[in-house]
């Protein structure tokens, strides 16, 4: 089985992750709990055109985040990162 | 330069009232009657997808149901295509809101695949190659509701629209129309799927316009 | 300047807000400038994109991605949008959107595909067809804050009448090296003939890896699967290379 990229970079899911989280998510840092790869999200491989946004890891093509939002509710799943390290506000 | 951030939406989830752009209608739509609510025609065929695309070789492909006590009934490709198949014409509905129909297909009925499986189970939760799961309750890929499709408008379904086989459920939101199936599980107690666990609906009927979880 | 503007709306909410066409102008046969004015525009950083929201009179509502063309300049934004054929926003935005009819916007947005002026190290920029559109916004900034940082374009295009900002780009920017890769045909008498750009070329035209430049790589997925890949083999660390990939929907 091979696979076929059809993926943007986490670039493009800045607008969405920044209205939810009122600060610019892709420039944060996180680590794939599967390979163990350090990226900003940015640098993730992001789908975004299904039902919800899902960033993959740009080293294993594992599932780190995943976002949906209902009319009422937003669900987010960062399961496949061991953190997101965040920048304070100054 | 442009890139999709989502695929059309109808209104938009907690955000101000949109103001319209004049002139703008997007794609050709027209209400019908057999449009679900929230849902607008679409003539494409959207291609939505969760990851990469896997391209799986038929000589490597096998299809198998495993029961809720653990027998596997499995399928090779050859043994597949040479399953009685059927050839459905259907609407499909998709969660983001498009609606495609008369789309034509041909497939393995679920109750040909089934009709040998010894099972008390309630639910499903079909796997795809990839990492993609989704649960629909056993009784809904039965009676004629449901197949296995290798064909779509007259040829081989292509990778990126499932292929070389996925599920074709079309009375459920298209995402638990599994692209790239390999397995079904059957279960007693329902599990959810990579979709459903993250907030869509358990069951996903679009004429309830089920959506999410709670609708 | 912008670093100050877009830390002014730290902690406020991005929101769509709505932007009327001031202007357009034609950069190609498939591709136009559109400039918004949007009321209260924080600025922004070279390379960053914004979400653009169309809704019809039925409530259908879709919305694109697009790169900001233009430095930044008081509420005027530039977006340079190229028309996909088939696409659903992009001909409606090149060739029926009006001037004074308005569209929602919400940006900027992304803060890592960005030059910003403080950075010292050379520059490579490595852009595919309409994936110039944010390294022009790079070029731009450089020139209105008078950098002397050193520049390199590379530029690959199908053929002259895809090419964006022409005569913007054909002005003297002293420190910016332009190098322009045709792969389908070329302008009369050009010394390369039409074809697929070459990790030769790309090392010809950007810098020895040693200079530790930062590469900007923006196209389409395919493009830049090849170019940040020509790169990385090049001897470029995969952390100095930053990439914009874009989807075809239109």
């Amino acid at each position: 089985m091979t696979v076929t990229p059809d993926f943007l970079d986490g670039n493009a899911a800045a607008g969405d992750l920044e209205a939810l989280f009122g600060t610019d998510m892709t420039v944060v840092s996180g680590r794939c709990r599967g390979c163990g790869e350090q990226m900003v999200l940015a640098q993730t491989h992001a789908y975004l055109d299904g039902p919800g946004m899902v960033l993959r890891c740009p080293g294993c093509d594992r599932v780190l985040l995943r976002l949906v939002r209902s009319p009422t509710e937003m669900w987010l799943d960062a399961g496949g990162l061991d953190y997101l390290k965040i920048p304070a506000p100054a | 330069m442009s890139w999709r951030m989502e695929t059309a939406c109808f209104g938009e989830w907690g955000h101000d009232m949109p103001i319209v752009s004049r002139g703008f209608h997007g794609r050709a739509r027209e209400t019908r009657h057999r449009l679900p609510p929230g849902q607008y025609e679409t003539t494409d065929f959207p291609v939505l997808s969760a990851g990469p695309t896997p391209r799986v070789n038929p000589d490597e492909w096998e299809f198998t149901i495993r029961t809720e006590t653990g027998t596997r009934h499995s399928w090779n490709w050859a043994e597949f295509t040479a399953l009685p198949s059927q050839t459905p014409t259907v609407d499909l509905h998709c969660v983001t809101k498009w609606s495609k129909f008369d789309t034509e297909w041909q497939g393995v009925s679920l109750d040909v695949l089934l009709e040998d499986v010894e099972t008390s189970a309630d639910y499903a939760l079909v796997h795809s190659y990839g990492d993609y799961t989704t649960n629909v309750p056993l009784e809904d890929l039965l009676d004629g509701k449901a197949w296995i499709a290798y064909r779509y408008d007259g040829e081989e379904l292509a990778p990126e629209h499932g292929g070389p086989a996925r599920l074709l459920v079309p009375h459920l939101y298209f995402w638990k129309s599994a692209k790239w199936v390999q397995r079904i599980q059957l279960l007693d107690e329902d599990e959810r799927g990579f979709w459903e666990n993250i907030g869509y609906h358990d069951y996903g009927d679009p004429w309830r316009e089920q959506r999410y979880q709670g609708d | 300047m912008a670093r100050a503007a877009v830390s002014g709306r730290l902690g406020d909410r991005l929101r769509w807000t709505t932007a009327r066409l001031t202007d357009r102008r034609i950069e190609s046969d498939a591709a136009r400038t559109l400039v918004f004015e949007v009321p209260g525009w924080p600025g922004h950083l070279a390379g960053q994109h914004v979400d653009v929201r169309l809704t019809a009179e039925d409530g259908y509502s879709t919305q694109r991605s697009y790169s900001l063309a233009s430095a930044p300049d008081g509420e005027s934004v530039e977006l340079t949008v190229q028309r996909v054929d088939d696409g659903e926003v992009s001909p409606y935005l090149t060739d029926e959107l009006a001037v004074d009819d308005v569209v929602e916007l919400r940006g900027p947005v992304g803060g890592w595909f960005v030059w910003r002026p403080e950075q010292k190290e050379p520059i490579l920029l490595v852009g595919g067809g309409s994936g110039l559109v944010p390294l022009m916004a790079m070029i731009r900034m450089r020139r209105a804050v008078g950098s002397r940082t050193p520049f390199r374009l590379v530029y690959v295009v199908r053929s002259p009448e895809y090419q964006l900002f022409v005569s913007d780009l054909r002005g003297d920017d002293p420190g910016l090296d332009k190098t322009y890769l045709y792969t389908r045909s070329t302008p009369a008498e050009w010394p390369r003939p039409p074809g697929r750009f070459t990790a030769s070329e790309l090392s010809n035209a950007g810098w020895p890896p040693d200079f530790e430049p930062t590469c900007y790589v923006c196209g389409s997925t395919g493009f830049v699967e090849t170019a940040a890949g020509l790169l990385v083999a090049l001897g470029h660390q995969p952390g100095r290379i930053r990439t914009e990939r874009f989807g075809s929907s239109g």
